[in-house]
């Protein structure tokens, strides 16, 4: 007596899967699909490797789905005149067959991926481009810092690159771990404290990306994003000209000014530093390098019991890294 | 010493609840409590609940106790789901959805924990109980004590996390809770704490239950049954307990340096002295992929189970299947650095890493062709099991695809962490191993309590789960390759995912609606019980040796044990109409006392934890001593078993003869 109904929403479910499938679709080709629209050479060439991937991989499903589908439909209970053969469980050239073809696939596929691996390592410095600009990186609470020591000057929150000139990121972080991403640029590297990470990239278009953290990081991880404008060559040189020309109340990027930019906020607005302390970065870097003193306590904190404070450190003493 | 100074450590009024989501989760917790409490006081239960539950040491009574809790648990992590979904739907621009950024990382942290440690590995144990010893045509698991000790400890842990919501935090660092985040500097209150200390417990448990799983297998098959021979969720358990007992250890101890760290003032994983958060990462993923394998093989099994069972027909390519289990086992190890190709190890490792991790593909696919060969030429009868074993071989299909561009160190620096990768490996776990749990449930259901589940309502259940998976996840697939990264609790208007992110969240509705239908399902079975009796005991004509006793089995399974001579033991004894010798060659047959121990040393853990967490000293002491001291007692005991003769073995079989025959 339900046979009717069922009927009625399998079709009505049929209707709403096709109906909500173009609307996706329609819904996808108006959006921003970051990963498969890259602005830059290694966005692109990571974009080309999924699509490889994916399309190798339909070697195996379609074949998959046709079997499932196919097998489940011949040999369903109801259809009394498929063979049935209760006791057929082996067979060495099927087996064979998924073992060897898989493993076919595989082997084509590592050794692109060891390729890729090597071309697309983000410490490589990208060939056949002039000396990449320089740009060092730092993750704080929860914002980012970005230092252009060839020009000496500083940016939070915003990024400005030149076009086709390859960027090299030294990245490190002073706070949690985060990690570094411009999607449309290319792919991510972690930002950690007392070390640097490194990341090439090549932006090709001009315009505005979006770039943010994609580790968790605290409270103000979500506000972490910042936007890296791609302008041609000559707006770069004005853009640093125009940064050194700030007014004189604007400060520069001391030991001082960092200290307060390292307390946490969320949302930071963008700003500029027309000058910068030279050995800031190293100073961050270092900072977490130094062996404990020998007397010190562990960091003391205010709802810590009375008893850690007082526990002997000693083991402390010859830890050195 | 100042140690006494404060009784109740850092515990104070502050812990109890704020805000009116967590009030709320928190009255409903209580309530839930204490109605329960008082319907068992009003209808005098507890020395039943006591005795023939709690203190049990059947291995049928500890599995159903694993899925009661697991099922409870699935509906808080559900919960977290939906309020994750309704949040980053509300929330984007100048909008700031309902709740703050850490309550928001709390609850996907919670909702992480949950649904590995308290759900799937829920399930995962209580299905192994309920019917691997029967299917190895044994009368319980080798050490029956120490697997009441392994439930009560996963309570434990399972009753110390949902205690975070009541007094107190719960973790903020994600469900792995990576240093430096999750060290004192940037975690200070006690939401890690409890994170780390709920694990601990539970994790213990784990470890106990994976050995004693493995000498079940190794030491109590039924005689005749040779490894080769056995049922091939055996198998799939044998693999899975291998990597708790290789893996587990190191998760322990992963935590036990975090705890330390917290809370002796070390210097493991900080940011400073000497701390590398890096090796934590490496550790926690050196568990955490194998742990991955642990709960996908069990359900491997039970789908190659099913898919015999529901074909007529025997498991196509049993030795295959079998290399298959082993080689996704030994690779599993080899692979947890494709978690964190982004930590900027050189191109040397990480290609390394990731041609292993496609390699892994090959087993998994040989076992996805085998499946689909059993069907081949049998007699396929699409009962729910069945559907939803269709369900999970496109989603995983799908997701495995989604996972061979992952494995892709270059592709993956695109997509860590981003909902491409949430939307990857919910498809592997949610298909994989949440719908192969589910499918074990409805096809063991009838063993277990003695009547089936209603048929149709469990179909509805099927569709709607599917349909709100596919709702959910697939917007997370195109999120992601949008660049939206993971755990984000607000976001740009402009980025345009708001829409995808409102399709995700009715899609967890439907997931709800699912839910709705299996609830509705067992309280309709219930009612109708009378109706859906399995008398046979073998309701669906199966296989293996569980469906050769009477539904449900007698508290010792089999009155004498079975001799097996091939695979599908049971099959080909109904093929050749060889019926059991009677009760003739009866023997006494010797089972394990309930004890009180189990939950008095999980109760005494539970205790440790929660004083350790709110730094109470003397409870902690008091505690861990209770632990021993229950440990050792228990080992003082000498009558562990006591004897059923041979005229109560032969009273109860004759009565349940009737039973079956009638």
């Amino acid at each position: 007596m339900y046979k009717k109904y069922i009927r009625a929403l399998a079709v009505l479910g049929v209707l709403a899967a096709i109906g909500l499938s173009i609307a996706g679709w329609l819904y996808v080709r108006n959006a921003n699909v970051a990963l498969l629209n890259p602005a830059g050479h290694i966005a692109e060439r990571e974009s080309h490797l999924m699509m490889f991937a994916a399309a190798l991989s339909l070697v195996v499903v379609v074949p998959v789905f046709a079997l499932l589908f196919g097998i489940a439909w011949r040999y369903r209970a109801s259809n009394t005149k498929a063979t049935y053969k209760p006791d057929w469980d082996h067979n060495n050239w099927y087996e064979s067959a998924w073992w060897l073809i898989p493993t076919c696939l595989i082997l084509v596929l590592s050794v692109v991926t060891w390729n890729s691996s090597h071309e697309l390592d983000p410490y490589r410095k990208l060939a056949g481009t002039a000396k990449p600009l320089q740009v060092q990186v730092v993750a704080l609470n929860w914002k980012w810092l970005f230092i252009y020591p060839e020009q000496n000057l500083a940016t939070v929150s915003y990024l400005t690159l030149p076009q086709n000139r390859s960027v090299e990121f030294t990245i490190t972080s002073d706070a949690t771990m985060n990690s570094f991403w411009i999607p449309q640029l290319g792919g991510q590297i972690y930002a950690m404290t007392g070390m640097s990470t490194k990341l090439h990239l090549l932006p090709e278009q001009i315009g505005t990306f979006t770039g943010a953290s994609a580790n968790i990081s605290g409270e103000g991880f979500a506000h972490m994003t910042f936007k890296t404008n791609v302008v041609s060559q000559p707006a770069f040189d004005d853009w640093v000209a125009h940064a050194k020309r700030l007014p004189p109340q604007v400060l520069p990027l001391s030991q001082k000014t960092y200290k307060e930019l390292t307390e946490p906020t969320q949302g930071y607005a963008p700003t500029t530093y027309p000058r910068v302390d030279k050995d800031l970065f190293d100073s961050i870097l270092m900072k977490y390098m130094k062996t404990a003193p020998p007397t010190a306590a562990p960091k003391p904190e205010e709802h810590t019991d009375e008893h850690q404070h007082t526990m002997p450190m000693s083991g402390m003493d010859h830890m050195d890294m | 010493m100042n140690i006494f100074a404060n009784f109740l450590g850092r515990l104070n009024f502050d812990a109890l609840p704020h805000d009116i989501i967590t009030i709320g989760g928190a009255i409903t917790m209580v309530l839930v409590g204490a109605v329960g409490f008082g319907l068992m006081t009003y209808f005098k239960k507890w020395r039943w609940l006591w005795t023939n539950w709690i203190t049990s040491t059947d291995h049928k009574k500890i599995g159903i106790m694993y899925i009661i809790i697991a099922m409870v648990m699935l509906l808080r992590g559900l919960a977290d789901a939906l309020m994750m979904r309704a949040q980053q739907a509300l929330s984007a621009g100048d909008a700031h959805g309902i709740i703050d950024s850490d309550h928001f990382q709390q609850v996907f942290s919670a909702h992480g924990t949950i649904m590995i440690f308290f759900v799937a590995m829920g399930l995962m144990f209580g299905l192994i109980n309920l019917v691997l010893p029967q299917m190895l045509g044994s009368r319980d698991v080798a050490f029956p004590f120490m697997n009441n000790v392994s439930l009560w400890l996963f309570a434990a842990g399972m009753l110390l996390i949902n205690v975070s919501l009541m007094i107190g935090e719960f973790s903020p660092a994600g469900w792995l809770a990576y240093p430096p985040l999750s060290e004192l500097a940037f975690s200070p209150g006690v939401g890690v704490d409890y994170w780390i200390w709920s694990l601990q417990i539970a994790g213990v448990g784990s470890l106990l239950s994976g050995i004693n799983f493995l000498v079940t297998i190794i030491k109590m098959r039924a005689p005749g049954m040779t490894l080769m021979k056995m049922p091939m969720f055996a198998w799939s358990v044998f693999g899975s307990m291998s990597l708790v007992v290789f893996a587990f250890p190191i998760l322990t101890v992963t935590l036990s340096l975090l705890a330390l760290d917290r809370t002796l003032g070390m210097h493991f994983f900080t940011t400073d002295a000497g701390g590398n958060a890096m090796m934590y990462v490496n550790l926690i993923w050196a568990w955490g992929h194998p742990e991955v394998y642990i709960l996908v093989l069990p359900a491997f099994g039970i789908f190659s189970e099913i898919v015999a069972t529901f074909s007529r027909k025997r498991l196509f390519g049993y030795t295959s299947m079998v290399y298959a289990i082993w080689a996704i086992v030994l690779l599993s190890f080899t692979v947890w650095v494709h978690h964190f190709f982004t930590m900027g190890a050189g191109a040397d490792v990480n290609a390394f890493f990731g041609i292993m991790t496609m390699i892994i593909g090959v087993p998994t696919g040989v076992k996805m062709f085998n499946w689909i060969f059993t069907m081949y030429k049998g007699r396929v009868h699409f009962d729910s099991p069945m559907l939803w074993f269709m369900g999970f071989v496109v989603l995983f299909t799908i997701g495995g695809v989604a996972g061979v561009i992952l494995s892709m160190p270059p592709a993956d620096f695109q997509l860590h962490n981003s909902l491409f990768l949430v939307a990857h490996f919910h498809t592997m776990i949610v298909s994989g191993v949440l719908f192969g749990f589910l499918a074990g449930i409805s096809y063991w259901f009838p063993k277990v309590f003695g009547f089936k589940l209603h048929e149709g309502l469990g179909k509805c259940a099927f569709w709607s789960w599917l349909t709100g998976f596919i709702l959910a996840f697939v917007p997370l697939y195109i999120l992601g390759l949008m660049g939206a990264t993971r755990r984000l609790d607000h976001y740009d208007a402009s980025l345009g995912w708001q829409p995808l992110f409102i399709v995700a969240g009715f899609g967890i509705l439907f997931i709800f609606l699912g839910v709705g239908f299996q609830v509705l399902q067992l309280l309709w079975s219930i009612r109708k019980r009378a109706e859906l009796r399995d008398t046979t005991g073998d309701p669906w004509n199966a296989r293996t040796l569980e469906w050769s006793t009477t539904s449900p089995a007698p508290f010792y399974n089999f009155a004498t044990i079975p001799t097996v001579t091939t695979r599908d033991a049971f099959w080909e004894r109904k093929q050749h109409k060889d019926e059991p010798t009677s009760n003739v060659s009866l023997e006494p047959i010797h089972m394990p006392v309930a004890s009180p121990y189990g939950p008095l040393i999980a109760a005494a853990a539970f205790a440790f934890g929660f004083a350790v967490v709110w730094h109470i000293a003397w409870l902690g002491i008091v505690a861990f001593l209770a632990v021993v001291g229950f440990i050792i007692s228990r080992l003082c005991q000498d009558a562990t078993e006591y004897t059923v003769t041979v005229d109560e073995i032969a009273a109860i079989e004759r009565q349940s003869a009737g039973r079956r025959y009638a």
